[in-house]
């Protein structure tokens, strides 16, 4: 059980209980869907933007703790962030979620360091990144297709 | 009943039967082994192990071209296999037995050279609700081509088949039925005998997906009468890679080949080309003949251990899951048929099943979570996925109260 508290950590139970910023944003300047098909999860992520910035950030969807946690605390994370910034974020945090040694990332991911433990998962690190898929397809793309993680 | 259930059960040895899977021995983050994946994909015995080591090191050629020696012994080996599937689902001919990579090519050769070359605008493929996507999305392509439609037959909350709906949908332009044996996602076992009878009595042909059924259930194509019969080799304690297609030798011969290549040609000029017989019209290339022999040994195991007898224990086991699982406050189990076979499927309270996988996993006990390639199901139901424990031959008791207790840990740690 001790394992699975440092992947479940409470944190990450409680954005999975209650997730911030959770439902559509209307009006959204930028909108991109996510699936994983290998297990159901489907999220949506809305962005309005200020110049290159993202003024305000939601998600709405389905998905497993590890995912929902994911996009919840990610959404807390980007608020007000460049495009360039937030590009540089998901690195470090793909980086955290899959490197071996991985760790010393802890100023710059803040309380995003909870997903540590999803590097002993593997199958569970499209979870992680999921919402971070989508983030980047929004920003990237005025009409962007849906992106899959499979 | 019960004297019947406690004689066989002296007759089933289960920690005989555990002793052929060396792979179940092992421990999982500290914890036995505890198997519940078997609808997804079965562990081998060694007998299976032991055939295709025997293959390679003592038989391995090409087989039906070339007269050397080893060449005789490995085409031996693989027509020896045909037979032994042939008698497995007592097919009248050994030449209706097809050997595939699997139930899903199976399925595809008969969308493809069965179906589509009968298949006109507006003619009509009729399935149930609870299909596989490898039992929807062969016909979906076929249709795609020919302008023909599916129709598909409801099923009721409890995840059986109306079966009079399903008649109802035979008409006039219904030109294939192909449903499932049984249901991979909810354990339905689906009245074959019955829908077989209606169709025919409108002239409409049946193929039957047997992939969750043959490991578990006797399988008589003759008395079924279905017109093919398609199923997996390693979902039957057999190799991954290799299934077969039973099909009636007079459709059969009447059908196009599925793929061109060696083996299934009679004579080959840049003019024209004449087809072998069946079934080797319809195995193009050299086959996995490893695997064939594999599957073989497989069959071969499955009926030395007494069908009637494992057929019992399973049962026995989805018994005692489905009554202990229903006790777990705000556990729901999906798929409540009367006949079901191998599998109970469920999701707890609002604790995502991708979750409760890796919960259960780190407790030793492997299951599926997911969609079971069965998205309209997931959807008819309204849940994203769901859990899904299934058993074989060799799991026991202790492994059902195993799974249980481990979906206890899910409530202490997500406190629903």
């Amino acid at each position: 059980m001790s394992e699975l508290r440092d992947l479940y950590q409470e944190v990450i139970l409680d954005h999975n209980k209650r997730p911030r910023n959770f439902g559509a944003l209307e009006p959204a300047d930028r909108r991109a869907i996510g699936h994983n098909p290998l297990c159901g999860d489907k999220l949506t992520v809305y962005v309005r933007l200020d110049g290159t910035r993202v003024a305000d950030v939601r998600f709405e969807g389905q998905g497993c703790a590890i995912s929902k946690a994911s996009a919840s605390m990610m959404t807390e994370m980007v608020k007000g962030l460049s495009r360039d910034d937030i590009a540089a974020l998901f690195e470090s945090f793909h980086h955290l979620v899959t490197a071996p040694d991985a760790g010393d990332e802890g100023d710059h991911l803040g309380k995003l360091t909870v997903f540590a433990g999803v590097r002993e998962y593997p199958t569970r690190v499209k979870c992680a990144t999921l919402s971070w898929h989508t983030l980047r397809a929004a920003l990237e793309d005025e009409a962007p297709q849906p992106v899959t993680t499979e | 009943m019960n004297a019947i259930n406690s004689t066989v059960r002296l007759q089933f040895d289960v920690d005989r039967l555990r002793a052929e899977f060396p792979i179940l021995r092992q421990q999982i983050h500290g914890r036995p082994l505890v198997y519940l994946d078997n609808a997804n994909t079965t562990q081998k015995p060694r007998a299976v192990l032991e055939a295709l080591n025997h293959y390679y090191l003592e038989s391995n050629a090409n087989i039906h071209r070339a007269n050397h020696l080893l060449s005789e012994r490995a085409t031996q080996a693989y027509e020896g296999a045909r037979e032994k599937v042939r008698r497995f689902i007592n097919a009248r001919d050994v030449e209706e037995v097809i050997f595939t990579r699997g139930c899903t090519e199976a399925i595809n050769l008969v969308a493809q050279s069965f179906a589509r070359p009968r298949l006109r605008e507006d003619d009509e493929i009729l399935l149930t609700h609870l299909e596989h996507h490898s039992n929807i999305v062969p016909w979906q392509i076929v249709c795609e081509a020919t302008g023909a439609r599916l129709r598909v037959a409801p099923i009721s909350d409890r995840g059986e088949l109306d079966l009079e709906q399903l008649v109802a949908l035979m008409q006039e332009r219904t030109r294939l039925v192909a449903i499932a044996h049984v249901s991979n996602a909810l354990g339905t076992v689906l009245p074959v005998g019955e829908i077989v009878r209606e169709a025919h009595a409108r002239g409409i042909p049946v193929l039957v997906d047997g992939a969750q059924a043959a490991p578990h259930l006797p399988v008589d194509v003759q008395a079924l009468d279905c017109d093919f019969y398609a199923f997996s080799g390693h979902k039957l304690y057999g190799p991954t890679g290799v299934g077969a297609l039973y099909g009636k030798r007079a459709l059969l011969d009447a059908m196009p080949p599925y793929q061109g290549g060696g083996s299934m040609i009679a004579s080959v000029s840049f003019e024209k080309t004449t087809y072998n017989t069946v079934p080797y019209r319809f195995e193009a290339g050299t086959p996995n003949i490893a695997g064939v022999v594999g599957f073989g040994a497989a069959v071969d195991f499955l009926i030395s251990c007494d069908l009637d007898a494992v057929r019992v224990h399973e049962h026995e086991l989805l018994g005692r899951a489905t009554q202990q699982l229903a006790e777990i406050p705000d556990l729901r189990i999906i798929g409540e048929a009367h006949e079901k076979c191998g599998v109970v499927s469920f999701v707890y309270d609002d604790v995502h099943p991708h979750d409760v996988g890796t919960v259960l996993d780190q407790e030793g006990v492997a299951v599926r979570a997911g969609q079971h390639c069965a998205q309209p199901v997931m959807d008819r139901y309204g849940v994203p996925a769901t859990v899904r424990a299934s058993f074989a031959l060799y799991n026991t008791a202790e492994d059902v109260d195993a799974l249980v207790r481990a979906v206890w840990r899910v409530r202490d740690l997500f406190g629903a």
